[in-house]
């Protein structure tokens, strides 16, 4: 086990390699950079620009270089740890995204953990009891659930916690919190801030996940092992919970490496309508802005969160299931 | 006869069970008022042909009749001591603490499938523990210690060790044995076995058969024995009921049944199992053989060592060692041999499904070319499969379940652009005739036949492309003793108006015996003996072959050969 977990984060090494150079070169390839937006959305309010002024902003930020020399800067400053320097916001790279990776960290957390909890026991009540009012019931939330886009669903949260209870529902704090120093108040405002992002990001990916469950358990509800275990005079609630849920747990966990990276960049549009302080939103303007070292610490990231998220699922699939461990 | 004297009430008294299905607005009377009783230290065997309603009856005594399934008439009786009142399983409600009382504790269940039947994710040891701490006779230690008592008592080697694997690091056999100890974890009264044997080897088989035996002698125990096969229950059975569409349609003591049966299913039954038995005469007469239309000379087959995730390197591994013979023309011969002994692997290195690491397959076309399969070019390859085809065991999986007979038939020809439209369909209708379906089910699909049928649909396809050898991979494994002698001897009445040949690969025995004229003995990859199929079936020289001819069960109660040993 430890052998292999060594082996795979060795593998990741590479394969981040990759990742960066390619994240790079897209960033690169659209036309024009930073500079050339910036010239045009001064000329667009109406101000003068003036040339060498430009070419003097691009020798500054190292942009007059060759594309292989800025991405040999910029990577060997990230493995030490330094991200790089935002144009837009004239701020280094890791402190403008340290705070909202760790809340988008928290957000989607939290998020999982919400839509396990809930899927969880409704895709097994589902299951056994097939074709009940119950599985109806659940089973039409779920559709609806998958069919209502995301920022739709957050409108009307947004207008019934408005109207119905009077609360202030945008972003993840009070404005009296915005910009406070972390402390428990901190915290609190936080949590009560953070029930609605939580249950819009979670409804598609708890519906999915019903579903997911469902399927798996039904097709482990008639198993062989599973009469083997009845004829054993297992009680139902016990045979059900050792056996086929354990089983069928196997596709649930898979889902953990995907889910991951979907929950941090799924939610720009969510995030954006929400205003919450989020990575989304500022993955956006800096990929329209071009601003190049803070979309790729973005994309970069969110890369190594996949990556890792897959690991994180082959590990807890291997220790759940002796068949992965052993082959 | 073992029955007890002291025994005047059953153990169990099934009085006029009835199981239904419903099924929209269908019931399906899958059990229909059965009765029979089970007494102390007896075998009872239920016989009949899948869909006979035997698992069913079986399952209903543990009320492990699953939805839409449902007990709707009768009376299960059991007593677990004769002074006592019997209680009526029947009434308990399936998912009640009564009912769970008696499962595992006083009445156990061994199921057909070793493999499914067992936990893929439990370690063996625990699976056979938790019975007993479910029933709440011992705390989790002394159950494992118990359970590692149990499986010395199966035999299984090792016990402690064995204890903590997976199933899927067990061989079938060993699997099946674990599954008895779990079954006798508790010290049950009867033993229910659900074809235990069905899916082993027979020299597996007839170890199993031993030791379920021997566990009667040491506990006391009632079994009712499962199976379809007349040989099994010739060997163990002191009573036997016959069943046919949900009803007993016979019920006598072993000896009675087979030497006077009454039912006609029964007899037929009977002639069926005795046509493929080993005590009958052989089918066919000797032929000489034509010329050689196949050489394999030296083939192996080598699995390279492999790099695992979590574990060391696997071993390179040899399915074929050096595997030499020759195939005439006309000839049908027999490859036997227990699961693992790579009858299969060579029989897919022939047509080069597998490529093996070593040796030669040297065919020879109708035209008279000869050519090496083992690295023919791909349309060398193509030509020879033209004229070499391939039947498999399973004929519900291998039709195409969206294509019509017809178009199943068809599609070799239609691949090979040999024939299209007006004259494809008269093809396919004649083909249809030829294995004896009526022409009129072409336009129908293969889920309205019954496995006899597609098997037939199969051989059709098959014939398609006038072939002149086909290898048949277990093709009669999975019918019916009845259905099999039919389907044989619609192969043997095909072969010399066809002039075809056959590389016939089966685990049964009984089937090659009446099947071929000469038999290749396998076992671990490498061939033990080669020779005529009457000769080694009589008289074999080498003594594995010895071995797995003695391990055949008679289809006749008068010579058990099994239990003895």
């Amino acid at each position: 086990m430890g052998r292999f977990i060594i082996r795979r984060l060795l593998g990741m090494i590479p394969f981040i390699f990759l990742v960066s150079v390619t994240v790079f070169l897209l960033i690169k390839l659209t036309p024009g950079d930073f500079v050339s937006n910036y010239a045009a959305s001064l000329a667009a309010s109406g101000e003068t620009v003036d040339d060498a002024m430009l070419e003097s902003m691009r020798a500054r930020y190292g942009l007059d270089q060759p594309v292989i020399v800025q991405y040999w800067d910029w990577i060997s400053g990230v493995m030490q740890g330094d991200f790089g320097y935002s144009f837009q916001w004239q701020q280094p790279v890791i402190s403008l995204i340290g705070e909202r990776i760790g809340l988008t960290l928290v957000l989607s957390v939290s998020t999982l953990l919400l839509t396990w909890a809930v899927a969880l026991p409704i895709g097994v009540y589902s299951a056994v009891r097939r074709y009940s009012f119950g599985d109806y019931f659940f089973t039409m939330i779920g559709f609806l659930g998958l069919a209502i886009p995301g920022f739709l669903m957050a409108l009307i949260l947004m207008f019934v916690g408005v109207s119905v209870f009077h609360t202030d529902v945008g972003g993840l704090f009070s404005p009296a919190y915005v910009n406070a120093p972390w402390g428990w108040d901190r915290v609190v405002d936080l949590a009560k801030h953070l029930w609605v992002p939580m249950v819009i990001l979670g409804t598609s990916g708890a519906a999915s996940l019903i579903r997911i469950m469902r399927a798996n358990l039904l097709d482990q509800l008639h198993q062989p092992y599973v009469d083997t275990a009845r004829a054993k005079g297992l009680s139902e609630i016990t045979l059900l919970i050792r056996y086929p849920i354990r089983v069928a747990l196997n596709p649930f966990v898979s889902t953990l490496g995907f889910v991951l990276p979907q929950l941090v960049s799924g939610s720009v549009i969510i995030s954006i309508v929400l205003n919450l302080p989020t990575a989304g939103p500022l993955l956006l303007q800096a990929l329209l802005g071009q601003d190049q070292y803070l979309a790729g610490a973005f994309l970069l990231l969110l890369c190594s969160l996949t990556v890792f998220g897959t690991l994180l699922s082959d590990i807890l699939l291997a220790l759940l299931d002796p068949r992965i461990r052993y082959q | 006869m073992d029955i007890d004297v002291n025994a005047h009430r059953p153990i169990l008294d099934i009085r006029d069970l009835s199981t239904h299905f419903q099924l929209g607005q269908i019931t399906l009377k899958a059990v229909e008022k059965v009765s029979f009783t089970l007494h102390r230290g007896q075998t009872l065997c239920i016989v009949g042909e899948s869909g006979s309603g035997k698992s069913i009856t079986a399952r209903s005594i543990l009320q492990l009749v699953g939805h839409p399934g449902r007990i709707t008439n009768g009376q299960i009786l059991y007593a677990p001591d004769p002074s006592t009142e019997p209680v009526d399983i029947a009434k308990l409600s399936s998912r009640g603490s009564e009912i769970r009382g008696v499962r595992g504790r006083e009445i156990a269940m061994v199921f057909q499938e070793p493999m499914t039947s067992l936990s893929p994710i439990h370690r063996i040891g625990w699976q056979i523990a938790e019975a007993l701490v479910a029933h709440g006779l011992m705390n989790k230690k002394a159950a494992l210690a118990r359970a590692t008592d149990l499986l010395r008592q199966v035999e299984i080697p090792n016990p402690e060790e064995a204890a903590q694997r997976y199933p899927f690091e067990f061989s079938g056999g060993m699997r099946q044995r674990a599954m008895i100890a779990m079954a006798l974890a508790c010290n049950p009264k009867v033993l229910i076995a659900d074809e235990p044997t069905t899916a082993l080897d027979v020299t597996t088989q007839a170890e199993i058969l031993r030791l379920i035996r021997k566990l009667q002698v040491e506990n006391g125990l009632a079994v009712l024995f499962i199976t379809h096969d007349m040989g099994v229950v010739a060997q163990i059975a002191d009573d036997v009921l016959v069943m046919y569409r949900g009803e007993v349609v016979e019920h006598a003591p072993v000896e009675q049944l087979f030497s006077h049966p009454i039912n006609p299913y029964t007899i037929r039954l009977l002639e069926a199992a005795r046509k493929l038995g080993m005590a009958a005469p052989p089918a066919r007469a000797y032929v000489p053989p034509g010329p050689v239309m196949l050489e394999v000379r030296d083939v192996s087959l080598i699995y390279p060592a492999q790099a695992s995730m979590f574990r060391k390197t696997k071993a390179q591994a040899a399915a074929l060692k050096g595997v030499s013979f020759d195939l005439h023309e006309g000839e049908s011969l027999g490859i036997v041999g227990e699961s693992g002994s790579g009858k299969t692997t060579l029989g897919n290195c022939l047509i080069r499904v597998l490529r093996p690491s070593t040796g030669e397959v040297r065919y020879r076309n109708r035209e008279g070319e000869t050519s090496n399969l083992a690295n023919a070019s791909r349309e060398d390859l193509k030509a020879a499969h033209r004229e070499i085809r391939m039947i498999f065991q399973d004929p519900f999986a291998s039709l195409n379940p969206r294509m019509t007979v017809e178009q199943c038939i068809g599609e070799p020809l239609l691949v090979n652009g040999l024939l299209r439209g007006r004259d494809l369909r008269l093809r396919v209708r004649s083909l249809l005739g030829m294995v004896g379906l009526p022409p009129d089910v072409a336009s129908r699909y293969p889920h309205a036949f019954s496995g006899g049928q597609r098997q037939r649909i199969v051989i059709a396809r098959a014939l398609a492309l006038d072939p002149r050898l086909i290898i048949a991979d277990e093709a009669t494994s999975a019918l019916d003793v009845t259905l099999r002698g039919q389907i044989l001897d619609l192969l043997l009445e095909l072969q010399p108006k066809l002039g075809l040949s056959f590389i016939f690969i089966s685990h049964d025995l009984g089937v090659i015996r009446y099947f071929c004229n000469r038999v290749i003995v396998m076992h671990r990859g490498a061939i033990v003996e080669i020779g005529e199929t009457e000769t080694i079936c009589t008289n074999p020289s080498q003594p594995y072959t010895k071995a797995l001819l003695a391990a055949v069960p008679e289809a006749e109660p008068a010579r058990r050969n099994l239990l003895v040993a």
